[in-house]
C-alpha cells in the first residue's frame, strides 16, 4: 500500500469532490429527486388546477394505486406491454444471435460489411423510422404487402386490424434494434476459443450440437445480458404506438408509457400518471428479477 | 473437402438479411425524391421517375424544418460537450481519486440506473415548469447532461490507467486538475469519442423527452417536428419521406464516420465476461 502524505491525502479529496460535484448535483437535482418527488406524486390528486396553485391538491394515499389497477384501458396497455415484452423481446434476441451466428461464420463473405450493415436501422431515429414503415405497411400501396402479393399472401390490413398492428410493430421493432443485440453478442461469440469447437467436431458432433454443448454455455453471460437489455427497453414502448397507430386500433396498441403520457400531458391527471408510472417500475422490476432466477436456475 | 453448399446457405441467408435491412432506407430515400403521388402507385415504384427536390424545398420554405435541424443540432452538440465534461470528471474522480464514501456514493448511483427514466419526468417537468425552463434549450438538455451510464463507462476505461503515471505526477508537485489536464485526459481520448457519439446520437433521436418539454412548432427537434407532420400530412408520402430522410441522414453519417469508435464503447460497456 503507497504511503500517501497528508497534504496529498487531502488534496485528492478535495479534487474527488470537486470533480464529482457537478455531475453529482445535477443527477440529484434532476434526477433523484423527480423520482422521490414523483412518488409523493402518485400519493396526491394532483392535476391541471394543481399546475397553477399547487395548495389545491389533496392526499389521496393509495387511491391513484387503486384506481389504476381498477381501470380496464390500463389492463390492456398491460396486456398489449406484455405481448411486446414476452413476444417481441425473444424474437428480437432469436434474430439478433442468427444475424451473429451468420456475420461470425468463418464461411460469411465481406463479414465487416454485413455487420455494419445490420447496425444501421439501430442509429436511424425512430420517429422517423415509424413514420416510413407506416407507410411501408399501407394495405393497398404499401411495399410489405405488394411483397407478399408475390407469394399469394391477399392485402394485409396490418395497421387498422386490432389483432394485427401490435406484431406489426413488433416487426418494426426487431427490424431496428436487431443489429444491437447482434454486435453485444458477436463480441461474445469471439471470446469462445476455437478448441472447444475443434473438440467438440471431433466427438462427431454436428452444427446443432456444437451450438447446444459450446456456443449457448459460453455465451451464457452475455446472452443474460441481452435478454435483461432488451426486455427492459421493451417495456418502454412507446414511440411506435405514438406515431403509428395513436395507441389503436381500439386501444390494441396503447402501451403502459403511452398511457400514462396520455393521461399526465393529455388529461393532465399528473397524479395518476405518476402511479402509472410508479406501477410500471415494480413490474419491470419484478419481471427483471424473474428472469435473472430463471436463467439461473438454467445454468446450474 | 470443403462442401460448397454450407457457404452458399450462409451467405444467401446473409443477402436476404441485407435486403430486409435495407430495403425499408432505400425505399424512403427513393420516395423522397418521387413527385407527389408516385409513391402511391400500383404496383408501386422503385424509383422515382423522375427524381425532384420539391418535397425538400418544401421542407425548408413552407415547413421551415431548417429550424427544427437547427435545435437539433443545438440540443445534441450542447448535450455532448456538457456530458462528455461532467462523466470524464466525475468518471476519472470515482476510478482514481480517493475521497470519503466514493464506493457507497458510486453504487448508489449504479443503482439509480435500474430506475427507468419515465418515472421522474412528470415530477422534472414540473420543476422545470417552476424554473421557467419548460420549452427551452435547457429544458431538453438537462436530463442528458450527466447521465450515470455515461460516468460508468468513463470509470471503467479509468480503471485501467497505470498509478504509477498519477504518483509519479503528483511526487512532482502537480495538482489534481494538471494531471487531469495533461495525462488522464489523453489517455481517456478513446471512451470520451465513443460517450460523444453515444450522446449525440441518443440526444438527437430522443423522443419523449422533447415532446413533454416543447410547446412550440419553432422550438421542436426533428423527431418531435416529423411526429407532428406526420399527423398532419398523412396523405404526403413523398414529403413525410423527405423528412424522416432529414431527421435521420445526420445520425447515419455520424455513424458511418465514427463507426470504430462507436462500436469499440459498445463492446466495452457491454460485454460481461
Amino acid at each position: 500500500m503507497r504511503a500517501m502524505s497528508a497534504p496529498a491525502a487531502r488534496g485528492q479529496t478535495l479534487a474527488g469532490w470537486v470533480f464529482v460535484a457537478p455531475a453529482l448535483s445535477l443527477i440529484l437535482l434532476f434526477f433523484f429527486v423527480p423520482v422521490i418527488a414523483g412518488l409523493v406524486l402518485s400519493l396526491t390528486d394532483f392535476d391541471i388546477y394543481a399546475i397553477a396553485s399547487p395548495d389545491t391538491a389533496r392526499f389521496v394515499g393509495l387511491g391513484n394505486f387503486a384506481a389504476v389497477l381498477t381501470d380496464p384501458v390500463f389492463w390492456i396497455a398491460l396486456r398489449n406491454t406484455m405481448f411486446f415484452v414476452l413476444v417481441g423481446g425473444p424474437l428480437t434476441v432469436a434474430v439478433s444471435m442468427a444475424a451473429a451466428l451468420l456475420v461470425n461464420s468463418k464461411l460469411a463473405r465481406a463479414p465487416a460489411f454485413f455487420r455494419s450493415l445490420y447496425f444501421i436501422p439501430v442509429v436511424t431515429t425512430l420517429v422517423a423510422m415509424a413514420v416510413v414503415w407506416r407507410y411501408l405497411y399501407h394495405p393497398r400501396y404499401g411495399l410489405l404487402n405488394h411483397v407478399l402479393g408475390f407469394v399469394g399472401i391477399g392485402p394485409v390490413d396490418w395497421l387498422g386490424d386490432p389483432r394485427l398492428a401490435m406484431p406489426a410493430i413488433v416487426i418494426l421493432s426487431i427490424w431496428k434494434k436487431f443489429g444491437y443485440n447482434m454486435l453485444i453478442l458477436l463480441a461474445g461469440l469471439r471470446t469462445i476459443p476455437e478448441e472447444l469447437y475443434e473438440a467438440a467436431t471431433l466427438d462427431g458432433a454436428g452444427w446443432w450440437a456444437s451450438f447446444r454443448n459450446v456456443t449457448l454455455p459460453n455465451l451464457a453471460p452475455t446472452f443474460l445480458f441481452v435478454c435483461v437489455m432488451t426486455m427492459i427497453e421493451q417495456f418502454q414502448l412507446f414511440a411506435e404506438p405514438y406515431v403509428m397507430t395513436q395507441g389503436g386500433p381500439l386501444k390494441s396498441t396503447t402501451s403502459i408509457v403511452l398511457l400514462m403520457y396520455e393521461e399526465g400531458f393529455r388529461w393532465w391527471r399528473m397524479g395518476h400518471a405518476a402511479a402509472i408510472a410508479f406501477v410500471l417500475f415494480v413490474i419491470m422490476l419484478a419481471a427483471t428479477m424473474v428472469q435473472l432466477r430463471l436463467q439461473k436456475e438454467r445454468a446450474t | 473437402m470443403k462442401r460448397a453448399l454450407p457457404s452458399i446457405v450462409v451467405n444467401t441467408l446473409l443477402v436476404i438479411g441485407a435486403l430486409a435491412t435495407a430495403a425499408p432506407l432505400l425505399w424512403m430515400i427513393s420516395a423522397s425524391f418521387m413527385p407527389a403521388g408516385q409513391s402511391n402507385e400500383l404496383p408501386p415504384r422503385l424509383l422515382p421517375s423522375p427524381p425532384t427536390l420539391e418535397h425538400y424545398v418544401t421542407l425548408f420554405t413552407r415547413l421551415d424544418l431548417a429550424r427544427n435541424l437547427a435545435n437539433s443540432l443545438m440540443i445534441a452538440t450542447g448535450s455532448t460537450l456538457i456530458c462528455v465534461l461532467l462523466c470524464s470528471m466525475a468518471g476519472y474522480a470515482f476510478a482514481r481519486l480517493e475521497f470519503a464514501g466514493r464506493e457507497r456514493i458510486f453504487r448508489g448511483l449504479v443503482l439509480g440506473m435500474l430506475i427507468p427514466a419515465q418515472v421522474g419526468m412528470l415530477p422534472l417537468f414540473l420543476m422545470l415548469k417552476a424554473m421557467g425552463l419548460v420549452n427551452t434549450v435547457a429544458g431538453v438538455i438537462i436530463p442528458m447532461m450527466a447521465p450515470i451510464f455515461g460516468i460508468f463507462m468513463v470509470r471503467q476505461h479509468a480503471l485501467s490507467i497505470p498509478g504509477a503515471l498519477l504518483d509519479a505526477a503528483r511526487m512532482d508537485g502537480a495538482s489534481e486538475w494538471r494531471i487531469f489536464l495533461k495525462i488522464v485526459v489523453p489517455l481517456l481520448r478513446p471512451i470520451m469519442a465513443t460517450l460523444a457519439i453515444f450522446i449525440f446520437l441518443s440526444s438527437w433521436n430522443d423522443f419523449l423527452w422533447p415532446l413533454i418539454v416543447l410547446s412550440d412548432d419553432a422550438r421542436y427537434t426533428l423527431p418531435v417536428a416529423l411526429a407532428n407532420l406526420s399527423g398532419e400530412h398523412v396523405q404526403d408520402t413523398e414529403l413525410m419521406m423527405a423528412g424522416a430522410v432529414l431527421t435521420v441522414m445526420p445520425v447515419l453519417l455520424v455513424f458511418l464516420v465514427l463507426q470504430r469508435h462507436y462500436v469499440r464503447g459498445l463492446l466495452q460497456g457491454g460485454v460481461k465476461g
